[in-house]
């Protein structure tokens, strides 16, 4: 595993980039299966670049008002709300 | 809502996370007719899980399209089907509410992501049912099971109202136990919604049950022989047998080798946990999610709901996309696997000028046992190698039951070009009988 493009600390500052602690066991574990799952990934350097015509439209249509959920319905799954708000941690 | 139709006692196989009924309307195409909704799927009061202990108590304020399409056309729904955390998972093993055991096969995982739909259809627990195929999450536990499910064509049906992992990858498609039940359900639930702007108006006034007639007369099928090569040899005996029941019945049997597909499996996990990444960021315990007592400003506090919310093959995928869209790594995976994407469908399109329509076994393996796949993801990823070019290429497929080999069912896929539904149903029909 001497050339692996990851090590622990590598999974460490991915999980802080994607918001997920992770404990030092999980990021070694981490580690390892990563190495073997982006050896695999590599193979796509195999793959020509290709010339595709996606076929894209846009899709559009006139805003229109229409019944919405309710501002209770929209917040009955919250943890925690305030005055009809949801309520998260301060911001730093 | 009520929760009397069945005690906790009668899942014998864990296939439901909660049992609960809605009845649907009394007349319609699926009047009489019981159906599960994987756990993906919102349900208007009913607590929807999506296997993960992040929404172990979430309640949809509203029904997704298709559940309100199903119960429009009579069914009744009888439960939320168990499945993967997140859709994450080819085994039913990674959800936070207990494996799933196989009903055709004692000890056996029933395939995933929604094994608890085919679960629930094998057993007898519900006539129909409802899962999501975004790299084969339908057709691998049909297959597995023995019953059949559909993986339509990207668009034709919608997808709002169900919890997204990779938006350009997934479909809602049908289970049944018999290739007509799973037409008909496709007919109830296709056709374009105003609340998905990807849906597509191939699916309007369709008549898929009516195509499960049988007629393979003249028909050509073309066998995708590098899908051959990684399967097991008990699983292409059974796999050749049906091919030559459809030869017996008047198609013709050709073969087909897809160069591209060697990639599809790297194409497919790249993409997908790309998106999962995006996609799962919206968990962040503010809207819903479960309370921790964690303290710290709001990225100390998300990423503790996150560690205590998801499971460890949730985790692995967001971190794998958050690095492969990481500066200095895009190009080098999520740009080649874009550029794998676009020659899969290069080389489907050009198959389809020679066939009708090109077949594989849908899964490689025989169900492994219950507890031996989760050690090794990169082992449990390859055994999507036969499902995912389908969703790279947004392509339709169907996996009908092709025989067994002692007892453990082995499934036949029929894919088809954009829209061809009619005709994968068709040769699909011809299989079963």
């Amino acid at each position: 595993m001497s050339d692996s493009p990851v090590d622990a600390d590598e999974v460490q500052h991915v999980a802080d980039l994607a918001r997920v602690d992770l404990d030092d066991a999980d990021a070694d574990e981490f580690a390892a299966q990563f190495a073997d799952i982006l050896d695999y990934f590599a193979a796509l350097d195999e793959v020509p670049e290709v010339d595709s015509d996606p076929e894209l439209v846009n899709v559009m249509r006139a805003d229109e008002v229409e019944e919405g959920l309710s501002q209770d319905e929209a917040l009955q799954n919250a943890p925690e709300t305030e005055d009809g708000f949801f309520k998260g941690p301060s911001v730093s | 809502m009520s929760s009397d139709h069945t005690d906790a006692g009668d899942d014998a196989h864990n296939a439901f996370i909660t049992e609960a009924t809605i009845e649907g309307d009394d007349d319609g195409p699926l009047a009489g007719r019981t159906i599960a909704i994987k756990d993906n799927m919102s349900t208007d009061g009913v607590r929807t899980t999506c296997g993960s202990a992040m929404l172990d108590e979430y309640v949809p304020p509203y029904n997704a399209t298709v559940v309100d399409r199903v119960l429009e056309a009579g069914a009744t729904m009888v439960g939320k089907a168990n499945m993967d955390e997140f859709a994450m998972g080819g085994t039913t093993e990674t959800s936070a509410f207990g494996a799933t055991e196989n009903p055709a096969a004692p000890d056996r995982v029933p395939g995933g992501s929604s094994g608890g739909s085919a679960a629930a259809v094998a057993a007898g627990a519900a006539d129909l049912a409802l899962g999501s195929d975004t790299g084969g999450s339908v057709r691998n536990p049909a297959s597995f099971c023995g019953v059949v499910g559909i993986k339509p064509t990207y668009g034709l049906v919608s997808r709002y109202g169900i919890v997204a992992y990779a938006n350009s990858l997934e479909q809602v498609g049908p289970l049944a136990n018999t290739v007509e039940d799973a037409a008909l359900l496709l007919d109830v639930i296709s056709g374009p919604d105003p609340n998905d702007a990807t849906t597509n108006d191939g699916g309007a006034d369709s008549g898929y049950a009516a195509a499960a007639d049988g007629d393979v007369e003249g028909l050509t099928v073309g066998v995708i022989t590098d899908l051959i090569e990684g399967a097991d040899d008990d699983v292409v005996e059974t796999f050749q047998a049906s091919l030559d029941d459809l030869e017996a019945q008047g198609a013709e049997i050709t073969e087909v080798s897809l160069d591209s597909l060697e990639h599809a499996v790297q194409a497919y996990y790249v993409i997908a946990m790309s998106e999962a990444s995006s996609n799962l960021a919206r968990f962040d315990g503010v809207r819903y999610g479960p309370d921790t007592d964690a303290e710290g400003n709001w990225n100390e506090q998300f990423a503790a709901v996150r560690e205590a919310g998801f499971g460890p093959e949730v985790k692995r995928r967001i971190l794998l996309g958050t690095y492969a869209l990481s500066a200095g790594y895009h190009d080098k995976y999520y740009k080649k696997a874009q550029d794998a994407r676009a020659w899969v469908k290069q080389d489907f399109d050009d198959a389809f000028e020679d066939v009708d329509v090109l077949a594989s076994p849908t899964m490689p393996v025989v169900p492994p046992k219950l507890g031996e796949s989760l050690d090794d993801p990169l082992q449990l990823y390859l055994m999507d190698a036969n499902t995912v070019p389908v969703n790279l290429a947004n392509l339709p497929a169907i996996s009908v039951p092709a025989g067994d080999v002692d007892g453990l069912p082995v499934g036949c896929q029929l894919i088809g070009p954009k829209f061809s539904e009619e005709t994968i149903i068709r040769a699909a029909s011809a299989v079963e009988d």
